[in-house]
């Protein structure tokens, strides 16, 4: 928002000034719509479908903006982005926290011939992603405010497309609608990385698009099975409900286990995940880690388990086993990178293997745990690309030698990366904690071999972030890095202050967020308990008794 | 007693305004909405404690925290005669802390950093005391561990400061890997981290076991070994001990807070917090008994030889937090946190008089530089002989009624008792022995500085030799509150403490209790004579023994190799692993390989992909269009055929 900035959206021509006001309008209508909501309860619209179409409208519009109007483009982006997030909001307060039944339904029928449906909902498995993806666009829109020069129109319009099939695809209740938007949003995310991207971008959008593809195609054989199988239908509370023969379930469960484990990602299908991290623009990283890695785990929870029931119990422990393979593996290859997005991704891949480790532990506290890790891993990595993307914007290098002494050139930014890395390394009274503690109380229940093997993610997470931060903070400064622009201004720390509030509420209070989850959960819970066989793994406490 | 809730808030209250505001409006005014903070904690403290003394205690819960499942933890505030014991250390430490920091720090450009980290360590201690349940605890726990990180790595552009930050805040992730699955233990078997809950049920665990990797463990032994990691840890004992000696990087204001008054003390509250647990587990009392004998006898050794004044003040810590954990092992708990308290004075002393010392030098740390500081500052000398004298035992004074309760209970031990009792009077000739070599080389004796340094030697101000002065007052009469039975005084302490940490059966007899207590002054005098022969009489005697015994001297001048040997062990390993074999081979060479199918394959397709990248939005719009009719073609088919 330098001058320069100031000079590139004044209104040159008479058009402009009916556009700004339009686009001021929107966020001014939400926050008006949102108050009616709150305390009139007058208003009933389809807020989901608001929720997916208002970023592919405002996609469209800015794709229709004229090429100069860069300026225009990026208010219009974050306007769109702001208006979304704040009729999100009534997912928040109006969710009704004490049933497990799908929520603010909108249903009709599509492609009738192929009974498929329209159909969109949420729960307290999905609503917290839904907050989480249109609060994390806002903050892309400011973080590229001047990292992105090139392409402009383009890029916030791929922005804003991500944006509204990343809620689509939270929001689904057909499975066939699921699909589109799971491979809708594979598109954009392939143009973000490979135009926007670094040196070697190709190559890693390629990769990233190859892995997805693949896992992907398993799925969608899958989703066909399935749908002769319910009796040609894609409504997934209906296959919730129907019963698998166990041989089926175990063949589908790999099926989706391909589409999902690539995208978590799993050990050992992860190195896309560095290549695409690193070669990213920030906004990508942010999207990537914050929310595109996290539909794999959400698919294992919308799909796999309450699908397959039994095929999750007997195969949980060889997911166990995975994630812990992954926390370990994770963590420990992160002491010997040397670049600074590559070191976060590799933590990621660590950071995931807790969320799964927690998903299959199957009981309340690992899987609660697991879907709080997911939104703090959100909110962490994707605060820590953040600040890597503004640091970048000032020394041009990701090189962790090339840094040192930045504590004293840039305190503030200093400040902020040094909460969001302790967030990282779980300290409690940050977010990171309750979500590890409850992931291990749970992985500990269910085997105590994973708890425990587990919990040594736990040290060398401490090392690897403690090594890194010291490398480029402490110490004296690097020659080479004085004179490179000065601490954060106003924009970028507005833009990482929300991330800094969730890091502290939910670490203080994460009652209500656990609470949104607590009915769904439970139900999952039943499901597979109710799943013939006897359970695989007993607790410790059956054990003692 | 609702107000005691706002004991650690105060401080945090004072930190936020700090962290806020410091830089830009209160700068060199920071101390003091940090002192306001902690001076209104400490007179609260003092209210709670009078209160506790009349009987009264305190449970309660402030607003529930994580509550998933069957799993429930409250922020909540447990208040009894430990608790309030711990808060007045606590707070009366950190005040004088705090008043002395304004002479010391002045000037420094973080001045508003160093008070903000000093309220949040002030906070983060009184959580950690105050906590009515183990995940409270941890919090605080976790917490001190990062101020603790913060403030050794105050001066963070030294190289060495930033190292040893990093070391403290890993090597105390080692213990709490343990302490973490012991809360998680205890939670699966009780079903509550309530301390009151967990308390209530111990006595139903015993003889029970846990299956543990194929072995039936005892389960309170297990819980107990578990807990007693983290208190390893963070009071750097055996094997856990190397950050601390490394930690006198830190401002000294901040080695006599937290690395010697408060903070490492946590691990001996915790194991006297669960003495209910442990003193079920005779496999964990010997345990604990040994390991603290064993870091007594292992640091005071090594502070026999080392001439950083600052270090060897810290190995002195080691060593005396071995004197609290083998009290604790014998199942005098109440013994252990009297010497807690008693130590918090003589040694925020010892560290404050140090920093005083190291202020007149301009930042000399070596004694064997020093000399004939006596006639230049009055004050800071005989308060740190004060100090010293008390920590040698002498009759009187309060480490004498402390460490006489700790070896009389040791000696009532049992087989177990007897051997750390020898242990531990030998200690003690060796801590009055090292004490007193500082008393002689650095106030005695002629200075063997540089001219500068000799030139700038002065008193330090007197907001510096005031909390010496008071904590003088401390290191000599706190004791007075244990005088035992035996020398006609009612051993106050011992009967509030009871009601929490019981007191043990004691066979021994007066005559008994006057020999035990004989023998340790024996030795208090023993190690005083030696130090003044060594050090005032026949100053070349230390030289001839080093010749003599060279191996012996190097094994302990290098600190018996123990960080070497973990460098070697630990440290080199891991990053071999990290850097050749993931990734160079697993992840670059095995999963690509494997992932990938033919590598060249993908190469292949890389090129033809690579001419569809075009960059125009429009072409990838018309290939998702493109691509799901594929989609629904292929649904289509496939649907046609099972038809």
């Amino acid at each position: 928002m330098s001058g320069h900035e100031h000079a590139t959206v004044e209104p040159q021509n008479d058009l402009s000034y009916p556009i700004l006001a339009a686009l001021l309008a929107l966020p001014v209508g939400a926050v008006a719509m949102f108050i009616g909501h709150q305390y009139a309860g007058l208003i009933s619209y389809p807020m989901l479908s608001t929720l997916i179409f208002l970023p592919i409208f405002g996609a469209v519009a800015i794709m229709l903006l004229p090429k100069c109007k860069t300026g225009l483009m990026r208010w219009s982006a974050l306007c769109v982005s702001t208006a979304t997030f704040i009729l999100s909001l009534p997912l928040f307060t109006h969710f009704d926290r004490s049933t497990a039944a799908m929520q603010f339904i909108e249903r009709t029928d599509w492609i009738h011939a192929w009974r498929i449906q329209y159909y969109l909902g949420i729960d307290g498995i999905s609503v917290l992603f839904v907050l989480l993806s249109t609060l994390l666009t806002i903050l892309c829109v400011m973080v590229s405010w001047t990292a992105i020069t090139d392409k402009v129109k383009e890029f916030y319009a791929a922005l804003l497309l991500i944006e509204g099939s990343m809620i689509g695809v939270f929001c689904s209740l057909d499975l066939f609608l699921f699909y589109i938007f799971w491979e809708a949003m594979l598109i954009p995310m392939y143009i973000l990385i490979g135009v926007w991207g670094g040196p070697n971008r190709i190559y890693a959008a390629i990769k990233f698009f190859l892995f997805t593809l693949v896992g992907s195609l398993l799925m969608l054989v899958g989703i066909l099975v399935l749908f002769f199988a319910t009796g040609r239908s894609f409504d997934i509370l209906v296959m919730m409900k129907t019963n698998y023969p166990l041989t089926m379930q175990i063949w589908l469960f790999w099926a989706f286990f391909a589409a999902f484990a690539v995208k978590v990602p799993m050990f050992p299908v992860h190195t896309w995940l560095p290549d695409a991290h690193t070669e990213a623009p920030t906004a990508g990283s942010v999207i990537l880690a914050g929310i595109l890695i996290k539909m794999g785990a959400y698919g294992f929870l919308r799909l796999n388990m309450p699908l397959f029931p039994e095929a999750t119990k007997i195969l949980a422990p060889f997911m166990l086993a995975l994630s812990v393979i992954a926390i370990i593996y994770g963590a420990v290859i992160c002491l010997a990178q040397t670049d600074l997005k590559r070191l976060i991704a590799y933590s990621s891949v660590s950071h995931m293997g807790f969320v799964t480790l927690g998903i299959f532990a199957l009981n309340t506290q690992g899987v609660q745990g697991g879907i709080l890790q997911m939104v703090n891993h959100g909110i962490v990595t994707g605060a820590l690309f953040l600040c890597i993307g503004m640091i970048y914007e000032r020394t041009h290098t990701r090189r962790i030698a090339d840094y040192g002494g930045a504590a004293t050139l840039f305190p503030v930014f200093a400040t902020f990366f040094m909460v969001f890395t302790l967030a990282s390394i779980g300290l409690p009274g940050t977010n990171g904690f309750v979500g590890e503690f409850l992931i291990l109380v749970g992985g500990f229940k269910a085997s105590v071999l994973a708890g425990a093997l587990g919990a040594t993610g736990i040290i060398i997470g401490a090392a690897y972030m403690l090594w890194l931060y010291q490398k480029v903070f402490f110490v004296d400064a690097n020659p080479g890095l004085v004179g490179h622009g000065s601490d954060l201004n106003v924009r970028e720390v507005l833009t990482l202050i929300p991330l800094l509030i969730l890091v502290f509420w939910i670490g203080c209070y994460p009652n209500p967020f656990l609470g949104m989850m607590d009915a769904s959960v439970q139900q999952l819970l039943e499901r597979i308990a109710s799943a013939g066989q006897p359970p695989v793994s007993q607790t410790a406490l059956e054990v003692l008794k | 007693m609702k107000y005691a809730m706002l004991i650690p808030f105060l401080p945090l209250a004072a930190f936020l305004i700090n962290i806020l505001f410091g830089r830009f409006l209160l700068k060199d005014r920071a101390h003091i909405v940090a002192i306001a903070g902690v001076f209104a904690s400490f007179v609260l403290s003092v209210a709670v404690f009078i209160q506790v003394a009349g009987g009264a205690t305190m449970n309660s819960d402030l607003y529930s925290w994580i509550s998933s499942g069957g799993f429930r933890v409250s922020v909540g505030f447990l208040i009894d005669p430990l608790t309030a014991v711990m808060l007045i250390v606590v707070t009366t430490v950190s005040l004088l802390v705090h008043i002395y920091s304004i002479g010391y720090m002045h000037g420094d450009p973080g001045y508003y950093r160093f008070f903000s980290y000093l309220s949040l360590f002030t906070f983060s201690m009184l959580m950690l005391v105050t906590g009515n349940n183990l995940l409270q605890l941890y919090f605080g726990w976790e917490a001190v561990g990062l101020c603790s990180y913060f403030l050794i790595g105050y001066w963070y552009q030294k190289q060495s400061a930033a190292d040893a930050g990093k070391k403290a805040f890993i090597v105390n992730r080692f213990g709490d890997f343990g302490f973490g699955l012991g809360v998680i233990l205890v939670f699966l078997v009780v079903g509550s981290i309530q301390y009151s809950d967990i308390f209530a049920s111990v006595g139903s665990l015993q003889g029970k076991t846990f299956p543990l990797f194929g072995y039936e463990v005892d389960l309170i032994t297990l819980i107990a070994l578990l807990l007693f990691c983290g208190a390893v840890g963070k009071s750097a004992q055996l094997p856990l001990h190397v950050w601390l000696p490394d930690a006198m990087e830190g401002p000294t204001p901040v080695s006599a807070l937290i690395h010697a008054a408060t903070m490492v003390t946590a691990g001996v509250f915790l194991v006297a917090r669960f003495n209910p647990l442990f003193s079920l587990s005779p496999t964990a009392m010997a345990v604990v008994a040994i390991t603290g004998a064993a870091t007594s006898l292992f640091a005071a050794t090594i502070a026999l030889v080392q001439n950083d004044i600052k270090r060897i003040i810290a190995y002195s810590t080691c060593s005396q937090l071995g004197y609290m954990f083998l009290a604790c092992g014998v199942g005098a708990f109440g013994a252990g946190i009297f010497h807690l308290y008693t130590h918090a004075f003589f040694k925020a002393l010892l560290f404050l008089g140090a920093g005083s010392v190291m202020h007149a030098m301009a930042g000399e740390l070596d004694i064997q530089k020093m000399g004939g500081l006596k006639k230049h500052m009055p004050v800071t000398y005989w308060t740190f002989l004060l100090a010293s004298l008390s920590i040698a035992g002498i009759p009187g004074l309060a480490g004498f009624f402390s460490k006489d309760e700790i070896l009389w209970m040791a000696y009532n031990g049992g087989m177990i008792g007897k051997i750390v009792w020898v242990v531990a009077t030998i200690v003690a000739g060796l801590t009055a022995f090292y004490s007193f070599r500082i008393i002689f080389l650095a106030f005695h004796g002629s200075f063997r500085g540089t001219h500068e340094q000799e030139h700038h030697l002065h008193e330090s101000p007197s907001v510096m030799t005031v909390p010496l002065a008071i904590l003088a007052v401390g290191a000599v009469g706190a004791g007075w509150i244990g005088i035992p039975q035996a020398l006609g005084g009612g051993n106050w302490i011992a009967h509030f403490f009871e009601p929490v940490l019981g007191h043990p059966h004691v066979h021994g007899t007066h005559a008994e209790e006057y020999m035990v207590m004989g023998i340790s002054i024996l030795a208090a005098a023993l190690g005083i004579g030696t130090a003044s022969y060594f050090y005032v009489m026949s100053p070349d005697m230390p030289k001839r023994l080093t010749e003599r015994y060279k191996q012996i001297h190097t094994v302990l001048w290098n600190k018996y190799f123990v960080d070497e040997l973990y460098d070697a062990i630990i440290v080199r390993p891991t990053k071999w692993v990290a850097s050749t074999i993931l990734v160079g081979f697993t992840d670059a060479k095995i999963i690509e390989g494997i992932v990938n199918g033919v590598p060249s394959l993908i190469q292949s397709f890389g090129m033809k992909l690579r001419k569809l990248q075009t960059g125009y939005l429009q072409h990838y719009g018309i290939v998702l269009i493109f691509g799901l009719f594929v989609l629904i073609s292929i649904a289509f088919i496939a649907g046609t055929k099972t038809h």
